[in-house]
């Protein structure tokens, strides 16, 4: 337990290597769109861990060897501090080393317990603060002038090169994933290693040591780191040194793998060291300072036109800053450490006891000392676990899946059914008020008979009287009366003939069928009289001056008479036709 | 394969509005030709197959835009190659634009202008000819495209300096009275020249793009 508080620092440490280095490897890709966040994190935190578990281990044994660190408690003040400066740098929004950190970190201890300073691993360790950049500037240059080349003559449409370029990135990202976890492991779990528990987790199909497991621990912490904190300087990183294209972001990845690659794989110096070769040291190498040499490679292809010299000079200034920052950190803490807290920071054991032993017999030596744990078992049993969550995860997703689909069909239904309502009673409703209408002129009808059958007997009523009347003249002798009597009935004939009453009706229901005309007529003529507003009527009606004459009444030299008033009255020219005007308004 | 069903969709798109573009282009020659030498059947068919055609690069258009930007597909250069298929679009719709205003507004044409006309079209139409390839080198090798737009510039030029002459012909030589004539042909050759203008603009759209691409 004790030694899980303590490994705690590196976890921090961990976490923002995660948080800063993350961004070496997709930040271009995640900057520039290629790739989402989500999906360059999943990837990098995966990768990360498998190399850190397989292949972190040379690395580590070099960072060792500058300064044991021999002490729990000197390791997590080194870590802490190292952790310290990095999240300081990069809440400065300065492109930070850990590896620098680290060193930093470390040669502030060995300053402070007076251990020996191993120069030679030193020098090592800071010429590949020079190698390093230098050979990601010139592999970044040979590819991408090959990359260029190649493009050129294969002549790639531009849409499909960015699927193409999208699936390089993502391998190459995986790749440099890869390498970051096996080449900076060390800088996050390195001072721990010499405190590496002594157990054995076997897996049935392979077997993690102490030192592995703490590897692990590491990995995972920058998973975290990555998840948690590295988009903002995916942002930074991708948008801020170059604008990059997303050709030139796959070579810089590339060109980044490829480098901790070298710097961490114990076989490739074997396999220089077999050809005769000098085989490249295995030191961490800082991955920002790499990107920084593969970015200004291409930038030199280019012809170095688009290089913010700003920003490198501001992370120049960030390698300077970042170990002797770490180192005086350190220093200070470690006193306070020893002499506050009271906590060991060294065991100050001989220089000769503390030579790591070879790396090839590591692993079997370690097996027979170690305290073996079988895992196969609770592996398996992990394994199922793991099948069974995810079974159930998928199972309840599908569900809600279907569930969804279902709702979301039923609400179609629904709005289907509302739509469908909606239309009915609309049909309803014209019907209702079509039934409406035809009864209101059923009753209109109804009205109409009942008048004429009202005036044919009035007409028959009239006529009985007016031929009892006759009759009774012919038989009158007195000549007088009868002529008196004759005038009265030729008075009651010809107020008769003027059918007031069928005139009335009439101009009635004209009007009823005229209204918006009427209404148009008096919005323009407010002038008109209402006489002059039934003459209209009747001349749009097209009737002649003598139909118009027996409708109104008057005789036909005052109803053309009546016409010349209203037409002069409306304005209208002597050509113009008045009906047709009249249609028209 | 499926990663690349995006990529193949949009690449056919583009090859077809380019198409497009191509031959709005020859139907506005044809169309101005068939106008000017009283073909009216002809020229009708031309203006509705233009206006098919600027339908369906719309339709292109919108399509390929639909797709870049749901698929996130070159989120670094979907913004430039969206802003040239616009310029292309807007060459073919100055295109249908013009037929257009040839049948809704009848001009007059002076007989002794037909030729001019005709080879004022014959530059505009070739300026967007022209302006298609180098479009379509943008996709495959940017290198290219400097070498293929040369030719815009000299038909805009060209074209410029023939609606010149036009203009002055129809102001000071040619005995038109009404002066609500001239201001037509003015117009007109206003319309046409434009059509050169717009693919100057293309031109332009793509040489800055190609630098883009090819440093």
């Amino acid at each position: 337990m004790l030694f899980l508080i303590f490994i705690s620092s590196g976890l921090l440490l961990g976490w923002s290597l995660g948080s800063n280095d993350a961004a070496n490897i997709f930040g271009t890709a995640v900057g520039s769109r290629m790739i989402s966040f989500r999906r360059a994190a999943w990837i990098a935190s995966i990768f990360v861990v498998l190399g850190a578990v397989f292949q972190g281990r040379g690395a580590s044994e070099t960072l060792t060897g500058l300064g044991e660190v021999d002490a729990l408690g000197g390791a997590f003040t080194v870590a802490l501090f190292a952790g310290f400066t990095v999240f300081l740098m990069t809440r400065a929004r300065l492109p930070v080393s850990t590896s620098q950190a680290v060193v930093g970190a470390i040669l502030g201890w060995t300053f402070f317990t007076g251990s020996d300073t191993d120069y030679s691993v030193l020098t090592k360790i800071v010429s590949t603060w020079v190698s390093g950049p230098v050979l990601g500037m010139i592999f970044a240059a040979i590819l991408y002038i090959l990359l260029r080349k190649t493009l050129r003559r294969t002549k790639i449409h531009v849409i499909k090169l960015d699927t193409y370029i999208r699936i390089a990135l993502i391998m190459a990202g995986a790749f440099g994933a890869y390498s970051l976890g096996a080449n900076n492991i060390a800088n996050v779990m390195g001072v721990f290693v010499p405190s590496a528990p002594d157990i054995l987790l076997n897996f049935g199909i392979f077997t993690l040591d102490g030192v592995q497991i703490l590897f692990l621990l590491g990995g995972l912490a920058i998973a975290v780191g990555i998840f948690t904190y590295s988009e903002r300087v995916m942002q930074t990183v991708g948008r801020g040194i170059l604008a990059l294209t997303p050709e030139a972001a796959f070579i810089v990845v590339l060109a980044q793998a490829l480098v901790l690659f070298l710097f961490s794989s114990i076989r490739f110096s074997e396999m220089l060291m077999a050809i005769g070769l000098p085989p490249l040291p295995l030191v961490p190498v800082s991955s920002t300072q790499v990107v920084i040499g593969a970015v200004l490679g291409i930038g030199l292809v280019k012809g170095a036109r688009e290089i913010k010299i700003k920003t490198l000079s501001g992370v120049a200034l960030g390698w300077i800053i970042t170990p002797i920052t770490a180192g005086i950190f350190t220093f200070f803490a470690l006193f306070f450490v020893q002499n506050v807290f009271g906590i060991a920071v060294t065991k100050q054991i001989p220089a000769e006891i503390i030579e790591m032993p070879a790396i090839e017999s590591e692993p079997s030596m370690l097996a027979d000392v170690a305290q073996q744990i079988n895992m196969v078992l609770p592996g398996l049993l992990i394994l199922s676990m793991a099948i069974i969550v995810l079974l159930v995860y998928l199972f309840f997703r599908l569900q809600k899946k279907r569930l969804k689909t279902e709702n979301e069909l039923l609400t179609h239904q629904n709005q289907y059914f509302n739509a469908q309502k909606a239309l009915n009673d609309m049909e309803i409703n014209a019907i209702q008020m079509e039934n409406t209408m035809l009864s209101n002129q059923l009753e209109i009808k109804r009205q109409e008979y009942n008048n004429i059958l009202l005036n044919i007997s009035d007409q028959k009523k009239f006529l009985e009287s007016v031929s009892e009347q006759i009759s009774r003249l012919i038989g009158e002798k007195d000549l007088e009366k009868r002529d008196r009597e004759l005038k009265a009935l030729s008075a009651r004939l010809k107020q008769r003939m003027s059918f007031a009453r069928e005139i009335d009706d009439f101009y009635g229901k004209i009007e009823q069928t005229h209204r918006d005309f009427i209404v148009k007529l008096t919005e323009r003529f407010p002038d008109l009289t209402e006489k002059e507003k039934r003459l209209a009527i009747l001349l749009r009606l097209n009737l002649s001056s003598k139909e118009i004459a027996t409708l109104m009444n008057i005789s036909t030299k005052s109803a053309e008479i009546a016409r010349y008033r209203l037409r002069k009255k409306i304005g209208l020219k002597e050509r113009a036709n008045v009906h047709e005007f009249l249609t028209n308004l | 394969m499926k990663p690349f069903k995006h990529a193949n969709k949009s690449i056919e798109l583009i090859d077809n509005f380019l198409n497009t573009i191509d031959r709005g282009a020859i139907i506005f020659k044809e169309g101005v030709k068939n106008y000017l030498y009283g073909n009216r059947e002809n020229f009708v068919d031309n203006l509705k197959t233009l206006s098919a055609l600027e339908t369906d690069a719309d339709i292109y258009r919108r399509k390929v835009e639909n797709i870049l930007y749901t698929q996130s597909l070159m989120p670094q250069l979907r913004g430039d190659i969206m802003r040239l298929l616009e310029e292309l679009d807007n060459t073919i719709d100055l295109a249908k634009k013009n037929l257009f205003q040839f049948d809704v507004e009848v001009p007059k044409i002076p007989a002794e202008l037909n030729q001019d006309f005709v080879k004022l079209s014959e530059l505009s139409a070739a300026a967007i000819e022209s302006v298609v390839p180098a479009a379509r080198a943008y996709f495959r090798s940017p290198e290219l495209v400097k070498e293929k737009i040369h030719r815009v510039y000299l038909y805009e030029k060209e074209a410029d300096k023939l609606a010149d002459s036009i203009k002055r012909r129809v102001f000071q030589e040619l005995p038109i009275e009404k002066l609500s004539e001239k201001f037509h042909l003015r117009y007109f050759t206003l319309h046409i020249e434009n059509l050169s203008d717009a693919a100057e603009r293309v031109a332009d759209v793509l040489s800055i793009m190609a630098i883009k691409r090819t440093t």
